[in-house]
């Protein structure tokens, strides 16, 4: 394990059109990577309906937002449209940090999981979890 | 100063797209996961309760306001695909309303919906309504509003029916390949009833 505290480590955001989907991916890494990596997700559109939220997903990368950086997976297209609307709405010197991974929700969440606990910067998360996409 | 043909305009495009949110759910459902039309309603709803203070802005502000609106509202990818839509053209637009003036603001909307979608023409999507929409009033630039306007909306419905025959590539109809010809693409359709709804506003006078 790292000798660095969570708070160095890259953060984790899922975005995925169901809020379960998002919570399941969220425990996944919980579970499998321990508590030296924070997790968020959301999910669901402003009704609760499946959809995504830019707002929503502003939120959850303003509580995640950490100088090591943040790594966001998204399911569908809207997930990562709605994704890219809220890193583009954050303060600019911010924005660099926050790298959204073209990889599968689940499977993605978990290996960039796994690589933030050890430590590695956002670019070597963000190429692990791509690592996936094929 | 705001303009007294703007909260007209505003209030018969969200109409539109309210009254035929059924029909844009219909055609979502064939190629997509059937809900444009309620998440469409849903963000116009939202534009009409705050119909007073966005009419109140200088129109280009007032684009803005609504898709930032739309972003917050919609859901779906028609919530960042429609709020980029007007965001950037109300930035695009000097708020003058000649025919040159609205080219470039709607250019610069299209320009938006590309880049947030990754997208170009001929991939069934709304932009197969814009930039037919675009290159009529470029080319209608020098024309009075009421010709420009029916340019555009010949040229909207025009880039709509050719929807029918494509391939979708982006979006939730991509999966469906070859099976998405023969369908309308809903985005377009909303797109077209946007410039359709505008344009009769221009030849009946109320807006410029």
């Amino acid at each position: 394990m790292s000798d660095t505290s969570s708070e160095d480590h890259v953060a984790i955001g899922i975005v995925s059109h169901s809020k379960d989907v998002a919570r399941g991916a969220a425990d996944m890494v919980r579970q499998m990577v321990g508590d030296s990596v924070v997790v968020a997700f959301t999910g669901g559109n402003p009704d609760g309906g499946l959809g995504t939220d830019a707002t929503e997903i502003g939120a959850m990368i303003e509580k995640l937002w950490r100088p090591a950086g943040v790594v966001v997976l998204v399911d569908l297209g809207g997930a990562e449209m709605n994704t890219e609307m809220a890193i583009e709405s954050l303060p600019e010197e911010r924005q660099g940090v926050v790298r959204i991974a073209n990889a599968p929700i689940v499977e993605g969440a978990v290996t960039a999981g796994t690589m933030a606990s050890t430590g590695a910067s956002l670019a070597a998360v963000v190429e692990a979890a791509e690592e996936l996409g094929g | 100063m705001s303009a007294d043909w703007l909260k007209p305009a505003i209030q018969a495009v969200a109409e539109t797209l309210i009254a035929h949110s059924e029909e844009l759910s219909d055609l979502d459902s064939a190629i997509g996961d059937g809900d444009h039309g309620h998440n469409m309603k849903r963000g116009f709803q939202a534009v009409l309760e705050q119909i007073d203070q966005i009419a109140a802005e200088e129109p280009p502000k007032a684009l803005q306001k609504i898709g930032m609106t739309l972003v917050g509202k919609v859901g779906g990818a028609s919530g960042p695909l429609y709020g980029t839509l007007f965001m950037q053209a109300g930035k695009s637009w000097d708020g003058t309303p000649s025919v040159a003036a609205v080219a470039a603001a709607v250019e610069g909307g299209l320009d938006g919906v590309k880049a947030r979608g990754k997208a170009t023409a001929g991939e069934k999507t709304m932009i197969d309504v814009w930039e037919p929409v675009v290159a009529a009033l470029k080319e209608a630039s020098d024309k009075s509003g009421a010709d420009a306007a029916a340019a555009a909306r010949s040229a909207a419905e025009t880039g709509l029916e050719a929807t029918r025959e494509m391939k979708a590539t982006k979006g939730r109809a991509a999966y469906l390949g070859e099976r998405s010809i023969g369908h309308l693409d809903p985005g377009a359709r909303s797109s077209e009833l946007i410039v359709q709804t505008l344009s009769d506003l221009v030849s009946k006078g109320v807006a410029p």
